[in-house]
């Protein structure tokens, strides 16, 4: 028997979990913190890793921050799975349109030779490194400490392997199979790429979760995006096409959703303790140094003698965005 | 030979999926459980994309089976037009 | 144009472009630096390009299933809560089934999305590194889907409220949390026979399938949705779990071994573990779907046994523990149950004695032992409530040393006797419940040497302190509210009186 209950009024118990009470009192939780907090295992860990034995399976001491509640790396969108590939599908959506409505027009194949060189030869050869981006994420989520900030970098890591299959998409669009070859040489070989390989490289067997978040989210994307989407994106609509501006949609999107979660964490994890402000800051300091070189590098052959202005651009960006965040 | 078998929510959506796996698999068999609808059939089952296609009157890709599905059971072999789960015994 | 040249190639290929196609050998950095776990356990691969990618789903398309499935999952759950559903479900007895439910797997699917992550970093090889980040992502998604599904279950009804706690905690608990931290704690291989293999492929369909039908046939909406719709992920790990299977045996002969023995051992373990959802379906179900016997024969015996058939062109034999669970398909939910009734003083549910109407089911589906050995208990434990003597069990069990039951199962060839195996090591005594938990102990002594068993932590005064209400203090189990009978207990009156409320004008 279906009895209608809705018209009822009944007293519940208690309005959330024991743990979420203790956080924010006992009223209704969101779903966001439901699947959040506390969801990691702390304490009473039946057996030590076979593959790092002196520590537990969850452990604090992966990174040399501290802090006193990892939960404060709070996600400013409050991303639960839900919400998240929600987003995600939307954003997708409205990318595809953008990517189909490029094609339909004739986009691809009036394309000038100039910007045909650099989706070819700069964004394309990107989708590596957003592979790399991937895995250094994927590694946040695997060792990192508390549910906030592994969960978010999970997600982060899927959105570096959507943002990968979107730029071999737009690659096979202009070229098929053979422009994803070249691009992938480029990347092995060409001189330009060599201290971004080396960079991403080099970032694979950095074990401090926390110090590989700041040199990839923080460092690396915050100089590589805004040369991409903005400056090598500028040239190429100057040169006479709307292409790229279109097919990269996605990316521009999520850059701009992304980047200030990735600000957050870092704000709250300086703003924790001097400890993890010194920390950060020498991290910043060495990153920044071979991440500078490797994007000159990459610019020199696009910009010419207007490299260093565009150079310094986004390094002032930069620091503006250090400056926000305390550091 | 061993049972290969694979279950649905039992929606209306899932429906033409299951008739369309009936129609083309002769000796399949529809199994209802509270819920949800389980299909066995012995060593091999296909699904044709063309098949469920007829049933709904419209484009069918065949990973929206990944809405309505619960488990299956067997090797599985997918391409664009098929999805198979097969043993190999 | 070029959609047509995307549209030529095969969902084979385009996949092979999305992913593995990303992957370079790193030089300025070693290969077997950046990858420094996939190589100690000792399984060899030659060609990580032989990866077959068991489904192809770019991140487009996952993106855009998974949030259809996502809208309409909250969209029934929403429904289901402002329509105070759960007045809807059979009997409130039912609610404590899904209390040992939501109490154990979140957090569990939690610790198989951080594996995931480990294995999706670990792996050389960029498909099965891309198969693994995406299971560790549905993985957090079964995690969350869960909470929020007994989050409106936990506002009504006791005993759900600390599960974030007691996991770590609760005696019982131990039994599920050891499993996942035991696959944690192995390489990323391991991992994959565990999780991936013997669980996601042998062993989950009997949790999910004839389980969340059964919360259909008991009016709970809910959990039935999320059930089914989480389920519909694991069609997709199974397929990932047997492709690594056979990835490793076709890669080198000396795998053999090593592959043999991990599922001879994470299939027992995952069958024990599952001894808890076989009492939820024979006992806890107030209207069954079928009996765990029966979806031990179909989800076990046939599909498990379709497949290791198949497995046999490589060299893989059923495991030997297969014989002793087939004998214990008949016993092992009416000990379990038993054994939550004696020590339900303890437990973060309530229990019952089956109805006589629920005693003659069970009679009919277990023929064979049912009458003979755990009916008669039940008739006199009835009894014993009747005369107001209360049949409670106040002495604590010993725990076996690697699956954390008590010792309350039976020897396989007696059903009247308990099974006890010791083993003396390094001038300690450690106990199993079983010959087969005997000998996983005895492949890695050095392992579960370390585990925390609660009984023993009890008595060492790690639980809180000397005694049983410091126990409940420490694990935050509010007795005379979480714990012992149904009958008599908040859950049940307040079910009474919210469904009176509903269906007159009082």
């Amino acid at each position: 028997m279906q009895i209608d209950l809705q018209t009822i009024d009944i007293k519940p118990l208690r309005q959330t979990f024991d743990h979420l009470a203790r956080r924010f009192g006992d009223k209704p939780a969101s779903r966001y913190q439901e699947g959040t907090y506390d969801i990691q295992q702390t304490s009473i860990f039946h057996y030590r890793p076979t593959w790092e034995p002196d520590r537990e399976i969850f452990d604090e001491r992966r990174t040399a921050i501290r802090m006193k509640d990892w939960y404060d790396f709070k996600d400013p969108r409050q991303f639960y799975y839900g919400t998240y590939t929600i987003t995600r599908a939307k954003q997708q959506e409205s990318a595809d349109s953008a990517f189909a409505f490029a094609l339909d027009a004739g986009l691809a194949d009036e394309l000038p030779a100039a910007v045909k060189k650099l989706v070819m030869e700069v964004l394309l050869p990107m989708r590596h490194m957003e592979w790399g981006a991937n895995m250094n994420n994927t590694f946040i989520s695997a060792y990192g400490y508390g549910t906030a900030i592994e969960a978010a970098c999970m997600y982060a890591a899927m959105d570096r392997l959507g943002i990968a299959q979107q730029l071999t998409r737009i690659g096979m669009a202009i070229d098929g199979e053979v422009a994803l070859d070249a691009a992938k040489e480029l990347w092995l070989s060409a001189p330009a790429w060599q201290g971004l390989r080396r960079y991403v490289e080099d970032s694979f067997v950095v074990h401090d979760w926390f110090e590989l978040f700041i040199a990839q989210n923080l460092v690396l994307d915050s100089l590589l995006y805004p040369f991409l989407y903005l400056h090598v994106e500028k040239r190429a609509s100057r040169e006479g096409s709307a292409l790229p501006g279109l097919v990269t949609k996605f990316m521009k999107d999520w850059e701009a959703e992304t980047g200030r979660w990735v600000d957050a964490v870092v704000k709250t994890a300086v703003a924790e303790s001097a400890h993890n402000k010194a920390l950060i800051a020498s991290w910043v300091k060495t990153y920044s140094a071979s991440a500078d070189a490797a994007l000159e590098a990459l610019a020199q052959p696009i910009f010419g003698a207007d490299t260093a202005a565009v150079v310094d651009s986004i390094r002032s960006d930069f620091q503006v965005r250090l400056q926000k965040v305390g550091l | 030979m061993s049972t290969v078998f694979i279950a649905f929510q039992a929606t209306p959506d899932a429906r033409p999926i299951v008739e369309a796996i009936l129609a083309d698999n002769p000796g399949s068999v529809a199994v209802e459980n509270p819920g949800m609808v389980k299909v066995n059939a012995e060593g091999r089952l296909t699904i044709h994309r063309s098949s469920v296609e007829e049933r709904i009157g419209r484009a069918f890709d065949l990973q929206e089976l990944h809405l309505h599905l619960i488990t299956i059971s067997g090797h599985l072999d997918e391409d664009d037009d098929q999805f198979t789960l097969a043993w190999r015994n | 144009m070029d959609m047509k040249v995307d549209k030529k190639l095969s969902l084979k290929d385009r996949y092979r472009h999305q992913t593995r196609g990303l992957g370079w050998e790193t030089t300025y950095q070693p290969m077997d630096k950046v990858f420094p776990y996939d190589k100690y356990e000792g399984i060899k691969i030659h060609d990580w390009d032989q990866w077959e990618d068991p489904f192809r789903l770019t991140m487009d398309a996952y993106w855009k299933y998974q949030a259809e499935k996502e809208r309409k999952l909250y969209a029934v759950l929403d429904a289901f809560n402002q329509s105070h559903g759960h007045l809807n479900v059979t009997d409130a007895r039912y609610i404590n089934a899904i209390k040992i439910f939501f109490s154990a797997f979140p957090m569990l699917e939690y610790t198989a999305h951080r594996g995931f992550s480990m294995a999706g970093r670990q792996f050389r090889g960029v498909g099965t590194r891309v198969a693994c980040q995406l299971q560790s992502l549905d993985e957090i998604r079964h995690a969350q889907t869960q909470i929020h599904t007994a989050s409106n279950y936990n506002k009504y009804y006791n005993g759900m409220h600390a599960f974030t706690h007691q996991l770590e905690r609760m005696w019982y608990m131990s039994v599920p949390k050891s499993f996942f931290d035991d696959a944690i704690t192995g390489g990323p291989f391991e991992w994959m026979v565990a999780i991936g293999f013997s669980f996601e492929y042998v062993l989950t369909n009997l949790v999910f399938v004839p389980f969340m039908s059964g919360a259909a046939y008991n009016g709970d909406l809910g959990t039935m949705t999320f059930g089914f719709s989480a389920q519909s992920d694991e069609a997709r790990h199974m397929t990932l779990g047997l492709e690594c299977i056979k990835f490793m045996l076709e890669q080198d002969p000396d795998n053999l071994p090593i592959v043999q023995a991990w599922i001879d051992k994470w299939t027992w373990r995952g069958t024990r573990v599952l001894a808890l959802v076989a009492a939820m379906m024979d006992y806890m179900l107030p209207k069954r779907v079928m009996s765990w016997k029966e979806a031990w024969e179909i989800y076990f015996e046939q599909n498990g046994g379709a497949l290791f058939k198949d497995l046999e062109r490589y060299g893989i034999k059923v495991p030997d523990c297969v014989a002793q669970a087939t004998v214990e398909k008949e016993h092992i939910s009416h000990q379990l149950w038993a054994a939550m009734y004696q020590w339900n003083f303890g437990t973060a549910f309530h229990t019952w004695i089956p109805s006589p109407e629920e005693l003659d089911w069970l009679s009919a589906k277990y023929p064979n032992s049912f009458d003979k050995y755990y009916r008669p208990r039940w008739e006199l434990w009835a009894q014993m409530e009747k005369e107001g003597k209360r049949h409670l069990n106040t002495g604590l069990a010993q725990l076996c040393q690697v699956c954390q039951y008590p010792m309350i199962f039976t020897e396989p060839d007696d059903p009247g006797k308990l099974c006890h195996r010791e083993v003396d090591y390094k001038q300690e005594k450690y106990h199993f419940c079983s010959d087969h938990c005997q000998h996983i102990f005895e492949r890695e002594p050095e392992k579960y040497v370390q585990a925390w068993l609660p009984m023993p932590q009890f008595y060492q005064g790690n639980c809180g302190g000397g005694g049983v209400e410091e126990f409940f203090k420490w694990v935050h189990l509010v007795p005379g509210q979480d714990n012992m009978d149904f009958e008599g207990s908040q859950d049940q009156q307040n079910f009474a009186r919210w469904k009176g409320m509903a269906t007159s004008n009082q």
